[in-house]
């Protein structure tokens, strides 16, 4: 048994993982505060994440979805890190701020 | 009826996700950020739910939404998260040329797709019945995709020895703190 596709196409899909993307990107550009290019960085990801399910979905093959699930254990791993940077920071008290982080001895 | 009811639901779900993506990019307080990137990753799993992707909205809402926040939020709270206004200090030609990089994205990728692909979007593939669900993603990661199964297994593993070695040294460096202050500008 097969399932048509209810609802929008893909393209519309694409539409909003492309405003997704370009809006993870201007958070990146424009907030100093890492925790929150952090956050945007995420929004980036599930961006490409929603564009990889949505061409899945197109070609009726489960390879796109398997790509999205080891984004999303990348996006993790990237977490981790990330996070862990930015408390080793605080603890040694520097700013919190990614225009005066450009020295990258600790 | 059916499809007038996915369309609603995919209205309603992007919308949220639209905005809930500009609002984690414009709340000065990272605490707000946060939250509303709980509220952009739920509405994300309906539309992955919408493209027949069971198993990635479940995961989605699992790892992201459950561990991945809970771990930002517990970070922020720590942090005890200074108020950043998206406009306050730097010189504003900077935020005008973010702003400007970030539509020039915008348009080039939707320019891209719509060149590449804008006319072989329209018709689906039909799919069978049990598209996206665990026993086909299992089935594909175990058989076609056990290379990038056992990689993401070592990435994780190198992402948690990497999160023990930080913090280690961050219990370190915290005794020589104050010298460490005056070496950043």
């Amino acid at each position: 048994m097969t399932v048509a596709m209810l609802g929008p196409e893909v393209s519309w899909y694409l539409g909003v993982a492309a405003f997704l993307f370009a809006t993870g990107a201007l958070g990146v550009l424009l907030r100093r505060s890492p925790l929150i290019v952090l956050l945007s960085l995420e929004i980036m990801l599930n961006g490409a994440n929603l564009a990889l399910i949505a061409f899945s979905r197109h070609q009726g093959r489960g390879d796109g979805q398997i790509f999205a699930i080891s984004v999303m254990a990348v996006a993790a791993s990237e977490v981790v890190v990330g996070l862990g940077l930015i408390v080793a920071m605080s603890r040694r008290r520097m700013a919190l701020d990614v225009d005066r982080l450009n020295v990258l001895r600790g | 009826m059916g499809n007038f009811l996915v369309w609603v639901v995919w209205v309603f779900a992007a919308f949220a996700c639209l905005g809930s993506g500009i609002a984690v990019v414009s709340f000065s307080n990272p605490f707000y950020s946060a939250l509303a990137l709980i509220g952009n990753l739920g509405s994300l799993a309906v539309l992955y739910l919408l493209l027949a992707a069971e198993f990635v909205a479940a995961a989605q809402v699992l790892v992201y939404a459950g561990a991945v926040m809970v771990m930002f939020l517990f970070v922020i709270a720590y942090l005890g998260g200074e108020a950043d206004a998206p406009w306050a200090g730097g010189p504003t030609w900077q935020s005008f040329a973010a702003v400007f990089a970030a539509g020039a994205l915008l348009v080039e990728i939707i320019v891209v797709i719509g060149l590449k692909a804008g006319g072989r979007l329209s018709h689906e593939a039909s799919i069978p019945d049990n598209f996206g669900s665990p026993a086909a993603i299992g089935t594909l990661f175990l058989t076609d995709h056990l290379l990038a199964f056992e990689v993401t297994s070592i990435v994780l593993l190198v992402a948690a020895v990497g999160g023990v070695v930080l913090g280690a040294h961050a219990r370190r460096g915290a005794e020589w703190g104050s010298a460490a202050r005056e070496e950043v500008p």
